[in-house]
């Protein structure tokens, strides 16, 4: 009898496990920089996240050289100037979930806190975040603000008014249930 | 029985935490291999900064629908000494005017005050380096002149005579993100030349490179050689030009020194008649300005 309990505790364990981790290849994270002389904006829509409603943690991996620019001289700069993606080619962010994300599918509002790296250093990032959860699906969103200086981005004062201190980035991550 | 219901039950826990650790760390290697895939498939970008390293094309162009202006300008030789300021007293220059239509496409028209000359140019970028795979780029150069200078002792030269072909095919690799590479075999034809022993069509093979010591900074040089018994009724010297590339934003300045006056294919691969040794050397810069037209 004993042994009919351990292990029916143990499944319990496992199936939940298996059911609530959720991953997408083709997640979005755009930014923005705004300033009165120069907009800019970037579109990476091959973001790698995870998200596990079990652990509430979620993970964030995208290539820089993954942002697309309206302008091909802009991708260059950001790539070879700023984040110098040669040195650092990816970026990411692994946090944990506060606030109550249900199974049952609906909208749920939480905090994301955790750990981004860019540029080669790391800083604690929190930010609130809407999970949409449907059938077999969590689609996470978040937006934040980050500063270049944060990040030891340097911004040369000729090009200072044309770049924003703060950019303003978006995340949506539609990821779908794993299957073992 | 009960020693082995322990064993039963022990196995079985570790293969469930097993099974749950095992598939935390493959998540994270999943993703990883996510990651690297992606990564495989991508281009390598600037290879160098400028569309030329200092007359030699590179393998860059204007991306799409953005417009690059350019001032290309040489001094008078270094070895007109005081008396010409170092060649300061004496300029020639070339405008240009480049727009990509795509972004592996750009067509180019520039005139040069050397023998008053026009250009059009075709530049196509025809492979691209990859993270794997490829491992070089290449881009066609195609580039026509037609110079206006008159001269009244020669009649006879008409649109057709003043026209000449230059084709370039420019093979480029970045090697680190702060040295790149390119050779580039030329062919020139001349509609006509100054004596029938010349030939009319000439070839030559380039070599250029950079080697970047800042982001935003680069040592860049060239060396054009052009194929012997080509060009006989003339002194003519290969060009050899170096110069330092600096990058602000939307600006490339590119200071150069150059044994050529010519700054198209046809004036700097065959009509050098600059010498290093006997300090016929030309101090100038390129300016490019990129304007872009997208929404």
């Amino acid at each position: 009898m004993k042994l009919m309990y351990v292990m029916a505790l143990a499944s319990l364990l496992y199936l939940p496990a298996k059911a609530q981790t959720f991953m997408t290849r083709n997640g979005k994270v755009n930014f923005y920089s705004k300033t009165p002389l120069e907009d800019i904006k970037a579109e990476n829509r091959q973001v790698v996240a995870a998200i596990d409603l079990g652990k509430k943690t979620v993970a964030l991996t995208l290539l820089q050289k993954n942002f697309l620019f309206e302008k091909q001289l802009m991708q260059d700069h950001y790539n070879e100037n700023y984040v110098e993606s040669d040195k650092f080619p990816k970026a990411q962010f692994t946090g944990t979930i506060t606030g109550n994300v249900g199974t049952t599918p609906g909208t749920y509002k939480v905090q994301i806190s955790g750990n981004l790296t860019l540029h080669g250093v790391t800083k604690p990032v929190s930010a609130p975040a809407e999970f949409e959860v449907a059938d077999g699906k969590v689609t996470g969103k978040a937006d934040f603000k980050v500063k270049p200086s944060d990040f030891d981005i340097k911004i040369p004062s000729l090009v200072k008014d044309k770049i924003a201190s703060e950019i303003s980035v978006q995340v949506v991550a539609a990821c779908t249930a794993l299957s073992k | 029985m009960d020693m082995q219901r322990r064993i039963i039950q022990t196995i079985f826990l570790l293969l469930v935490c097993g099974r749950m650790m095992a598939q935390d760390s493959s998540l994270m290697k999943m993703m990883d291999d996510a990651v690297a895939e992606s990564q495989k498939g991508q281009v390598v970008t600037g290879t160098f900064k400028a569309t030329q390293i200092v007359n030699l094309p590179t393998v860059e162009s204007p991306g799409k629908k953005s417009l690059q202006f350019m001032i290309m300008h040489r001094f008078g030789k270094l070895n007109g000494g005081a008396y010409e300021l170092f060649g300061l007293d004496n300029a020639s220059i070339r405008f240009a005017l480049d727009y990509g239509i795509t972004d592996r496409f750009s067509v180019g028209l520039g005139r040069s005050s050397v023998d008053k000359t026009f250009d059009g140019s075709l530049k196509y970028k025809l492979l691209q380096q990859k993270e794997t795979g490829m491992p070089i780029s290449v881009s066609l150069y195609g580039l026509i002149t037609n110079y206006t200078q008159r001269y009244t002792d020669k009649p006879y030269l008409d649109a057709g005579y003043r026209t000449a072909y230059t084709t370039q095919v420019i093979i480029a690799k970045k090697f680190s993100s702060a040295f790149s590479f390119e050779v580039v075999p030329s062919w020139i034809h001349y509609n006509i030349t100054p004596t029938p022993e010349d030939k009319n069509d000439l070839f030559a093979v380039s070599a250029g490179g950079r080697l970047k010591f800042t982001k935003r900074m680069s040592v860049n040089a060239e060396y054009n050689y052009l194929l012997r018994n080509q060009v006989v009724s003339t002194k003519v010297y290969d060009a050899i030009s170096g110069g330092i590339d600096i990058e602000t934003g939307g600006h490339v300045f590119q200071l150069v020194f150059t044994n050529a006056a010519g700054m198209v294919g046809p004036y700097y691969l065959a009509k050098t008649d600059g010498s290093w040794g006997k300090g016929d050397i030309y101090f100038g810069f390129n300016i490019t300005r990129n304007f872009n037209f997208k929404k």
